[in-house]
């Protein structure tokens, strides 16, 4: 079998890419995989086929429990995005005039923009003791004393549901502005009501998008660390959290990657529980 | 009714979506020494704290490097890649895109742990640079889907063009891939200095004594709310915000 100067000179191309994915993604991933086997003694790493991280994980409440918390957090926060999202980006796409669109769109999106450790202190201060929030109530007389709202579960939702939302937003109009008019167009000569439209028409076809933004949403989420740590506080540690304090304190790396391949296991999970609707080619 | 409230759900999000980055900005002006109500402004004294203050000028220096470095790096990689598996017929395209693409699936943190103990184990030091490779592998799978999905068949009669006039493989891209894909590219090219320039987890972990912004902010933010905090974070959302409306400009202005 000969081989084409044409596909010869294709590989030469696509290869310093591939090889730049393989050299700093594909291996340092498989040598994590393997770190997660390595166990430690003392302070020496000893590799091999152990399985003392996992069991760890199974033996251990307190890693559990951060794995509950993640995934507990995680469908909140995508539950609540989607719902918050999609009438947004249904009102930007159909209600809002047509010359304003992209203007309504980039200012419903701008502060997704702001980088991510500023946005999450910028709840802090909304929701600290001193915060503008509890001023607020306090002006106004609703409330006697300042509540506890940051170093929450709430906090930690609100900072990262205010971030999903805007990516969601963004994710769901694409989708909505690809839909003919026709369709809705057709069901209401049909006799449908203006909720059945929704319910019939517009939502099975708006469906995909909705579940590589949810998908999106999911992976970030799972995943994050700086969110749950400036506004969760130390009071419930998700999984990232969890990481960071084994590298840190106890330098653990070997139970640092096996709660990274837990969490890798998560997102197969959830990829596999949307596979139908993701084609992970369009993000 | 029904027809307000599309507008009064509107005018909620607005709120909501406005709030933190509005507190933030307001309080960048405040004149006394903690960023919460009343509002004793304007004042620009924490403007003048955080341009005199060395570390973190020197950060933001290293993001803007870390960031263009990285991004223009990340750029070239995708734009090779997407040139030869869109105009070359390679066996296992389907795989290969799959690969490059994979990495946008896996959170920061895993990618930076993995990079972080391949780092270690080799006895390497952690530096800007180890950053660097990490924000091209986060990149690259952008760059690489922005480009390969612009690479249309117009531009392909005219690279054909182009090679019957005698052009060879190298003078085709140059002189007529590259400057009629330029929107594409350029879009990719902010598009991953924005995340770059953001981007915290693979920072913290992959640098040592010289950091990029958002780390210094994080160490900053161990004393708490902070005035200066408010007006290193307006000034950083300042320039997302300019390279985003550029990324808008590039990419729709053609269209409207």
């Amino acid at each position: 079998m000969t081989v084409s100067r044409d596909t010869l000179r294709g590989w030469g191309f696509a290869a310093p890419a591939l090889l730049w994915t393989l050299a700093f993604f594909v291996v340092p991933f498989a040598v994590m995989a393997a770190m997660s086997l390595a166990t430690l003694e003392g302070r020496t790493l000893i590799w091999g086929l152990h399985f003392d991280n996992y069991r760890a994980l199974a033996e251990k409440a307190y890693l559990w429990r951060a794995v509950l918390v993640s995934v507990e957090i995680t469908l909140t926060v995508t539950l609540l995005s989607v719902c918050l999202a999609y009438p947004l980006a249904w009102i930007i796409a159909f209600r809002v005039p047509q010359r304003f669109q992209r203007l309504a769109l980039l200012l419903a999106i701008l502060p997704f923009w702001t980088s991510y450790v500023v946005r999450s202190y910028a709840w802090l201060l909304v929701l600290a003791r001193e915060g503008v929030v509890n001023k607020a109530l306090l002006t106004l007389g609703l409330i006697a004393e300042p509540i506890t709202l940051a170093n929450t579960r709430f906090a930690t939702v609100t900072g990262f549901v205010h971030f999903f939302t805007m990516l969601l937003t963004l994710t769901i109009f694409a989708n909505l502005i690809q839909l003919s008019p026709n369709y809705r167009r057709a069901a209401m000569d049909l006799g449908a009501s203006a909720f059945q439209t929704f319910r019939h028409v517009v939502l099975p076809l708006t469906l995909p998008g909705i579940v590589t933004g949810a998908f999106l949403t999911f992976v970030l989420c799972i995943g994050d660390y700086i969110t749950p740590q400036i506004l969760g506080g130390n009071t419930e540690l998700t999984v990232p959290q969890v990481i960071m304090v084994q590298l840190g304190r106890r330098a653990d790396f070997p139970l640092a990657a096996a709660l990274a391949i837990v969490l890798m296991g998560i997102v197969t999970l959830a990829y596999l529980a949307c596979a139908r609707w993701l084609r992970l080619d369009r993000i | 009714m029904m027809r307000l409230l599309p507008w009064v759900f509107l005018c909620a999000m607005a709120v909501f979506i406005y709030l933190p980055v509005g507190a933030l900005v307001l309080f960048s002006f405040q004149g006394g020494a903690l960023p919460v109500p009343p509002f004793n402004g304007p004042s620009l004294q924490w403007y003048a704290e955080i341009l005199g203050d060395g570390d973190l000028m020197q950060s933001l220096l290293n993001s803007l490097m870390v960031g263009a470095v990285s991004s223009a790096l990340a750029v070239c990689l995708g734009f090779t890649a997407a040139y030869g598996l869109a105009r070359h017929a390679l066996p296992g395209t389907t795989l290969m895109r799959g690969l490059l693409i994979a990495p946008l699936c896996v959170s920061y943190l895993i990618i930076g742990l993995g990079l972080l103990i391949v780092v270690q184990r080799l006895g390497l030091g952690l530096s800007l640079a180890t950053a660097g490779i990490g924000h091209v592998v986060i990149n690259l799978p952008i760059c690489f889907s922005i480009i390969y999905a612009s690479m249309g068949a117009q531009q392909q009669s005219a690279e054909r063009a182009a090679r019957d006039l005698g052009a060879n493989e190298a003078q085709v891209v140059l002189l007529i891939t590259v400057p009629m894909l330029l929107p594409a590219i350029a879009a990719a090219f902010f598009l991953s200095f924005t995340l770059s320039w953001d981007e915290f987890i693979i920072s913290f972990l992959l640098t040592r004594f010289d950091v990029t912004l958002p780390v210094e902010i994080w160490s900053m933010l161990r004393s708490g709310l902070s005035p200066e905090l408010n007006a290193i974070g307006s000034l950083v959302f300042l320039v997302s915000v300019t390279l985003v409306l550029a990324l808008e400009l590039l990419l729709f202005r053609r269209r409207a």
